[in-house]
């Protein structure tokens, strides 16, 4: 039962333009693989434009707080999480009693996270809470394997070592399934795979991810592999009976939205719901707004394995000041909130909505100083940093078994 | 049998690993090693060799710039203030089987070396390349430090990276955190050859029992370490980490700590107010300061318990089956 089954034509599919093959006049980039623009900063709402998706705004915000009773989680409220697709109807089906599903997921490249990349998993498991929803998470060794020529069990080493980060993101066993592809594949979900690769042309394919002939086939064929999950059917053991055609929302990061045009594309001709998306930006790098943080520079980015003085000293030295260079000019002409990355950053992790605008105001007016403003951020951080270190050291791999563990979720909504 | 130039980068060559190679007069600091090889675009190191008063021995492998105090790696070693000094000028062509000069962590490919311990600035893993003398300082190479794990791992060493600059305060509360590296036999610098091969085991298990006695004060450096180690150690770190997240008196304890101390700092922040309304501000303040660390330490609690039972559930149907198995073979 497609969701919008009389209104749709597949005629006229979300518009594909992802930047990768267009003209020599384009001034962003903005790919599973590549983000960047010209002149450093991205122009979200012309990307939203672009690429067909809708801006989150203030009474979908409400709407949130109604419903689920409580104060919307601080990166919707400042603006983090941004755009959705189809966010209203998953919404409006909750309220009429029918409940979704949460599927995210993660590219396991390296054994080190930061705070960026756990800004998705943070963002989910206060959807998790709040709507009360069992969510999976899919670990795409795989695509590893295929992108960055990891071998299959370097990949499979990673996607292990990643799910003990994100199970330390405080996620309830009782209603989440963490699976990586390489251990998963199994009749339900391949058959989904398989179902979609027949919906989808190579063609259609170089036109968004903007492959070529000299590209190895996997490449080609993973696109199906990350939309499956998507489908309830992929998780018989989860979503059968009643549950069994069961909406989606998929909590990620806009980079990540080719991957479900295509899937939304492909929903109703399977006679599936399309799966619904929420949105964020790029988390900024320390060193400023120059596209996402790196994995490669250990300077652009707070590790989850940093100490308490390794975050100081990034703060300290990389974070990108919107102050002014002398004492004087500081206390007569203000911070320029606009470049300061401490503020921003204290934008997505102060949740006093109080505190914060004091901050704003006193930096921006030269009362408070880069100093005091960067210390504040150092203890927010160390905070997050230090639960996490915490609850990462409680994950054991029995722990991660158990996650991993194809099992019915019989709580899931309770 | 003392390994040469030759015999390593031929070893380096069958590992599959790469790296480039640079000759050079004949140099005995960094700053001199650095007219050579600077162009290689990595990470000069420089390698101490040291003993400590038990006469055991250690490499200390380091970023160039990276300050390396003796006095606080001897504290954090657990050795005291002091115990570290410079090793005797006999033991590098000893045990390390190399000249003045020449200190390197390639050394310890020899058999004589295997007890000695190898702390690395764990600077070089975020660097493109680490530059180390090959047995020789006539000749540099630079390496990724991936690679350079790898060629560690083939000799049977654990690579450990530390965080040399950090200065944690040792005392009573605070166990030297590097403990675990001192290793569990000394050497006798004649007819070193004669020690028993037991030293790598054991300085395996030493850490084990060190990091599993303070699961919850020092969060850092377990989790990196245990990340280095999972593959070995893995039962007994995950044994305690177990009894530790499932203890329910500990639990209840750590939330008391935590909300004692916070409600205490609260009512002294709070009785400066003029409000009068102290009490709900009070309430306020504690509910905001802990709430996230205790649903954080609640669902954990949470997850480790369902595994638990997770796990039972399946043994529990393994077992009559393994029994029967066992009753039908007599």
């Amino acid at each position: 039962m497609a969701s919008t089954a009389g209104g749709e034509t597949l005629a006229a599919p979300d518009p594909i333009a992802d930047g990768r093959t267009e003209g020599v006049e384009e001034e962003q980039v903005v790919n599973p693989w590549e983000v960047s623009a010209k002149g450093g900063k991205i122009d979200y709402d012309k990307l939203v434009d672009k690429f067909g998706c809708q801006r989150l705004d203030d009474s979908l915000i409400q709407r949130f707080e109604r419903i689920t009773g409580r104060r919307a989680h601080v990166f919707l409220r400042r603006g983090l999480f941004f755009a959705h697709r189809d966010l209203s109807d998953i919404l409006d089906a909750y309220e009429r009693g029918e409940k979704f599903y949460l599927y995210t997921g993660r590219g396991p490249s390296s054994e080190s996270l930061h705070l960026g990349h756990l800004v998705p998993f943070m963002f989910t498991k206060y959807l998790q809470d709040v709507f009360k929803v069992p969510l999976v998470i899919q670990l795409t060794d795989d695509e590893k394997c295929m992108w960055k020529g990891l071998s299959v069990e370097e990949s499979e080493r990673l996607a292990r070592e990643n799910a003990k980060d994100i199970i330390a993101c405080g996620f309830d066993i009782e209603r989440t399934f963490i699976f990586a592809d390489f251990s998963y594949m199994s009749p339900p979900i391949y058959k989904n795979i398989v179902r979609i690769a027949n919906c989808v042309t190579g063609n259609k394919i170089v036109g968004i991810f903007g492959l070529t002939l000299e590209d190895y086939g996997g490449k080609f064929f993973f696109p199906y592999i990350q939309a499956a999950p998507s489908f309830p059917s992929s998780f018989p053991h989860i979503f059968s009976g009643k549950h069994s055609n069961l909406r989606c929302l998929i909590p990620c990061a806009i980079d990540q939205d080719p991957y479900f045009r295509m899937t939304r594309d492909v929903a109703p001709r399977l006679s599936y719901h399309k799966p619904a998306l929420i949105e964020s930006k790029f988390f900024p790098a320390l060193q400023g707004e120059s596209g996402k943080m790196s994995a490669s520079d250990p300077n652009s980015a707070i590790y989850v394995t940093d100490s308490l003085k390794d975050i100081k000293n990034k703060v300290n030295k990389y974070a990108f000041s919107g102050g002014q260079d002398t004492l004087e000019k500081q206390r007569k002409y203000g911070a320029n909130l606009e470049v300061d990355v401490p503020v921003k950053y204290l934008n997505f992790f102060l949740d006093d909505d109080a505190e914060l605008s004091s901050i704003k105001e006193k930096y921006g007016s030269g009362a408070m100083l880069t100093g005091e403003v960067k210390a504040r951020l150092i203890e927010v951080l160390s905070e997050i940093v230090e639960r996490h270190q915490r609850a990462r050291a409680a994950v054991t791999e029995e722990m991660v078994d158990a996650f991993m563990a194809v099992r019915p979720l019989p709580r899931m909504f309770a | 049998m003392a390994y040469t130039k030759d015999q390593l980068l031929a070893r380096l060559q069958e590992l599959k690993i790469e790296f480039l190679s640079c000759d050079h007069p004949a140099v005995m600091t960094v700053e001199e090693q650095a007219k050579y090889v600077g162009h290689l675009g990595g990470a000069l190191s420089k390698n101490l060799f040291l003993k400590d008063k038990k006469h055991r021995l250690y490499i200390i492998s380091a970023l160039a710039n990276t300050k390396v105090d003796l006095k606080i790696l001897s504290q954090r070693l657990g050795l005291g203030k002091g115990g570290l000094r410079m090793a005797p000028e006999e033991a590098l062509p000893e045990i390390l089987h190399v000249a003045l000069g020449s200190v390197t962590p390639f050394a310890l490919i020899n058999e004589s070396a295997r007890s000695v311990s190898l702390l690395l600035d764990k600077g070089f893993r975020s660097q493109r390349y680490c530059l180390f003398h090959p047995l020789t300082n006539e000749v540099t190479i630079a390496l990724t430090p991936s690679d350079f794990d790898k060629f560690l791992l083939s000799i049977g060493r654990e690579p450990a990276y530390v965080d040399l600059e950090d200065c944690p305060v040792v005392g009573k509360d605070n166990p030297p955190d590097l403990a675990y590296l001192v290793p569990a036999e000394a050497l006798n610098l004649q007819g070193a050859d004669k020690v028993p091969p037991t030293s790598a085991p054991a300085q395996t298990n030493a850490p084990l029992e060190q990091k599993t006695k303070q699961p919850t004060q020092k969060p850092k450096e377990p989790s990196k370490e245990q990340k280095q180690k999972s593959g070995k150690d893995k039962p007994q770190i995950n044994g305690d980490a177990v009894a530790d997240s499932t203890n329910v008196e500990k639990f209840v304890e750590k939330v008391l700590e935590k909300i004692s101390n916070v409600f205490i700092s609260e009512l002294t922040k709070q009785s400066n107010a003029e409000d009068g309304n102290i009490k709900d501000h009070v309430l306020e303040g504690v509910k905001q300061r802990v709430s996230s660390d205790l649903l954080s330490m609640t669902m954990t609690l949470k997850n480790s318990v369902y595994t638990q039972g997770f796990h039972a559930g399946i043994e529990s149907t393994i077992y009559p089956l393994a029994n029967k198995k066992i009753a039908e073979r007599k």
